[in-house]
């Protein structure tokens, strides 16, 4: 079949970066085809010029032979081709017809022909397969519901090409699993995918071909994905061979350090016990909705419990109030960057000294002497990549901003325990490692360590113990000695009794 | 042009567009630059100035306060009342304080604990407050007794009323406690993003407790020198005066939005909107056309500072 999608010399630059350089390469009709590349490769750079965002500025895309000269987002609507972003673009309080309509509804004088607007649409989404109430405001829908929404909405604008930008990060598995369903009818139609994800199982369940980005160039085009390893995508990607990206190490426990006993609250409501060793990793694993990060928000108080007690070396830690935890030393980098973890439009500095700047401050008065030694030497020890401290938090990239609220904690005095969640959600494979190591760092020297993660090839590689969670209970506790995959998804995917009666994903 | 442009549209921006157009007026109109005209002119805006520095740190913490107008007249009436009443000025004052603290306790308790909007919250209290002070004087002017009230502001040093001062006095201080405290800083922190400074530790209700409770003493010290210079208290005294203030911070570069705030830019901000009415004051302007242009300059400071964060944008 012949090449329906074309990247000709794209090239494109911003003052002081060069984004994209020369980057040209194929997809053929009806093919899913993955792009990959650590963030700030030019992923996001060349899916925005395909989607009209930006401008190329030199280079041109083919679609089906013909160049496109479009030079907004609505001009490549009109081209067919659609992208769908990390942030979903719905208008919550609208329903899901009324969504798939927006800008062009159906009727006479402004009059909306109900009837056409939840016929037509029931139909096409009968027709691609997506079972979602048509008249549901997408407000009452799951993350996994609301991005089949946007698909249907590029289908229904008879989308020829179709960008999905990580489009299964917030996504259960088995909502990712009725996503790959609709790719695959997509295919099956002609449409073509273009599939950007940090997953490589996914990349291989799905793709027909790939190309690898690093530093804005081609690095690697595989016409056909049945050809390429694991590794050596991975190489592809960073330059080099990481052979193990995890560099998990033996550690001795020392006593117990954290204890949770009995705890739960309004969104959890089962009783929940457990206890983490010095110097011990304990992973939590399970599925979106199975209540690891409420558990982590009642441990460290930033929700109210209900019933039980946390304590730290033997001493009970107040409930519900995060400073109280601090002083206690547990500390929480919470799984929410954007919303919950950074002080947006404020500088690296403050943020990483938001809370142990009050060690520096007598009468409240901050020495800022002390403060920048405090901020250079922990984005020197971090090795956080700025320019400067006073950087404002929004210009660094996931992997730093991760550093950074890791910088907060460690520039505090006694912490003991520290819960991260979604420790490297978002963030490119460079920066993992190097955050895994400071994880390591920490858990010899003595502190307990609790991550929560979706992933379980990382959990599995970076814990010294797991504990699964199944809608809101505990489901396995295994030592490292006993980890096996099948065990650990058998444990968290709930009964299927069970779970005929829950909706596709709990909603918290 | 991309010279101007940078001047203009960067960080000290709105200075140098108050420099130019101080120069200009002082050319153009008459007695501008006298000392006796310059002194008025500070004078004019002392309740604005002062009320605008913790203003400014509501405004910051993405909070709002639409009730300093009426604590301002509720608390220069307590203060003549109590030293008519007690004979002491000095217990008046601490009167007027002690209410104004209070008013602002109840707002940021209502609006930081049981969670209500502080739009409405503030609104309500505005009425509640106006209401006593009405209530408290039967509508009515109450004179001052004790001539020594007046002294708090005519007095002078080196020259300069001491309500100058003062004003000067909070704009140091408050400068201060935004760059150079945790407080200041835990402020701008939950501007930026409440959640997320909770989670670090801060405590967000007990920080926003303390600036509405601190809005309401600097109201009461703004209200008895209101209340020493018009030499009565006054129940209708600084009605509209919020939405003065808060056009003094956002004309000064504070963010609705919460997370942006600089004392300097609230200084400039509040100068311009006593400018603007001293330059029509002296042009013999009618008082009417004076609404129309100090609206005209909040729009026009609205647009420069999207303009300028446009720009921000581009350049990062």
């Amino acid at each position: 079949m012949q090449d329906f999608l074309e990247f000709r010399s794209i090239s494109k630059g911003y003052p002081g970066v060069q984004a994209l350089s020369d980057v040209s390469f194929a997809v053929r009709k009806g093919a899913v085809h993955g792009l990959m590349g650590e963030n700030g490769a030019g992923k996001s750079t060349l899916i925005r010029v395909l989607s009209g965002d930006q401008f190329a500025d030199q280079g041109e895309i083919r679609i089906d032979g013909e160049v496109q000269h479009y030079r907004s987002v609505r001009d490549a609507f009109h081209a067919g081709v659609i992208v769908i972003h990390q942030e979903l673009q719905l208008v919550p309080e609208l329903t899901v017809a009324e969504n798939l309509w927006l800008g062009h509804f159906p009727g006479k004088a402004g009059v909306i022909d109900r009837r056409k607007l939840i016929g037509v649409v029931s139909e096409k989404l009968a027709d691609i397969g997506i079972d979602v109430d048509p008249t549901a405001k997408v407000a009452s829908l799951s993350i996994g519901e609301r991005q089949m929404v946007e698909i249907a909405k590029a289908v229904m604008l008879d989308a020829r090409v179709i960008a999905l930008d990580e489009p299964t990060s917030s996504l259960s598995s088995r909502e990712s699993e009725i996503l790959f369903a609709l790719i695959n009818r997509l295919r099956a139609n002609g449409t073509v995918i273009l599939y950007v994800s940090h997953r490589l199982d996914e990349i291989f369940r799905l793709c027909d071909s790939l190309t690898v980005l690093r530093d804005g160039k081609l690095a690697a085009h595989h016409p056909d994905i049945s050809e390429v390893t694991r590794d050596q995508i991975i190489s592809e990607m960073v330059g080099r061979e990481i052979a193990n990206i995890w560099g998990w190490r033996g550690r001795s426990f020392g006593a117990e350090r954290l204890r949770v006993e009995s705890i739960a609250g309004p969104k959890l409501k089962v009783p929940l016990s457990f206890s983490v060793r010095r110097g011990e990793i304990v992973g939590f694993f399970g599925l979106i909705g199975a209540g690891r990060s409420e558990m982590a928000r009642l441990v460290y108080g930033a929700d109210a419990r209900r019933q039980g007690s946390v304590s730290v070396d033997g001493a009970v830690v107040p409930a519900d109030s995060p400073p109280k935890s601090i002083r206690a030393g547990i500390v929480l980098c919470p799984e929410d960057r954007k919303f919950d973890g950074i002080v947006q439009g404020r500088s690296i500095e403050e943020n990483m000294t938001i809370s142990s700047r009050r060690h520096f401050s007598p009468f409240g008065i901050i020495n800022p002497k002390k403060e920048s030694e405090l901020a250079d030497k922990f984005i020197a020890k971090l090795r956080v990549r700025t320019p400067s401290r006073r950087q404002d938090i929004v210009n660094l990239s996931g992997g730093n901003q991760q550093k950074v609220i890791l910088g907060r904690w460690l520039s505090e005095e006694g912490i003991k325990v520290l819960i991260i969640d979604e420790p490297t959600r978002g963030i490119d494979v460079g920066a993992k490692s190097e955050i895994y190591e400071i994880l390591y760092g920490l858990a010899e020297q003595g502190m307990a360590i609790v991550v929560i993660s979706s992933e379980l090839p990382e959990v599995m590689g970076i814990a010294d113990r797991i504990i699964v969670m199944c809608e809101g209970r505990l489901a396995a506790d295994m030592p490292r000695a006993e980890f096996d995959e099948r065990r650990i998804l058998a444990a968290a995917l709930p009964d299927i009794k069970s779970s005929k009666d829950l909706p596709l994903t709990q909603v918290w | 042009m991309t010279h101007l442009k940078k001047i203009f549209l960067g960080e000290q921006g709105l200075v140098v567009i108050f420099a130019v157009a101080f120069i200009i007026v002082s050319l153009t109109v008459p007695n501008f630059l006298s000392e006796r005209n310059m002194l008025g002119l500070l004078q004019s805006v002392v309740t604005i100035g002062i009320i605008a520095c913790t203003m400014m740190f509501c405004l910051a913490s993405r909070d709002f306060d639409l009730s300093v107008g009426s604590t301002v007249a509720f608390s220069g009436m307590v203060a003549v009342m109590a030293s008519n009443a007690s004979g002491s000025i000095l217990l008046g004052l601490l009167a007027a304080v002690l209410c104004g603290a209070v008013v602002g306790t109840i707002n940021g308790v209502v609006i930081a604990r049981f969670r209500i909007n502080a739009l409405i919250t503030t609104l309500a209290t505005m009425q509640i407050v106006r209401g006593f002070a009405l209530i408290a004087s039967d509508g009515r002017a109450v004179g001052i007794n004790d001539p020594g009230f007046y002294q708090l502001a005519l007095s002078r040093f080196l020259g300069v009323p001491t309500p100058i001062w003062v004003m000067g006095l909070f704009f140091i201080v408050f400068g201060f406690v935004l760059n150079r405290t945790v407080f200041g800083k835990n402020t701008l922190a939950i501007g930026g993003n409440p959640e997320a400074s909770r989670l670090a530790g801060v405590d967000v209700a007990r920080m926003r407790i303390w600036i509405f409770a601190l809005q309401g003493i600097v109201c009461a010290v703004a209200g008895v020198l209101l209340a020493s210079r018009i030499t009565s208290g006054q129940p209708n005294a600084a009605t509209g005066l919020e939405l003065s203030v808060i056009s003094a911070c956002v004309l000064g570069g504070v963010s609705l939005a919460g997370g942006r705030a600089a004392m300097t830019g609230v200084i400039v901000g509040v100068l311009i909107m006593g400018i603007a009415e001293n330059v029509m004051n002296l042009l013999n302007i009618q008082a009417f056309y004076q609404y129309v242009v100090r609206g005209l300059i909040l729009l026009l400071a609205v647009l420069l500072d999207n303009l300028r964060s446009v720009a921000g944008r581009q350049r990062a």
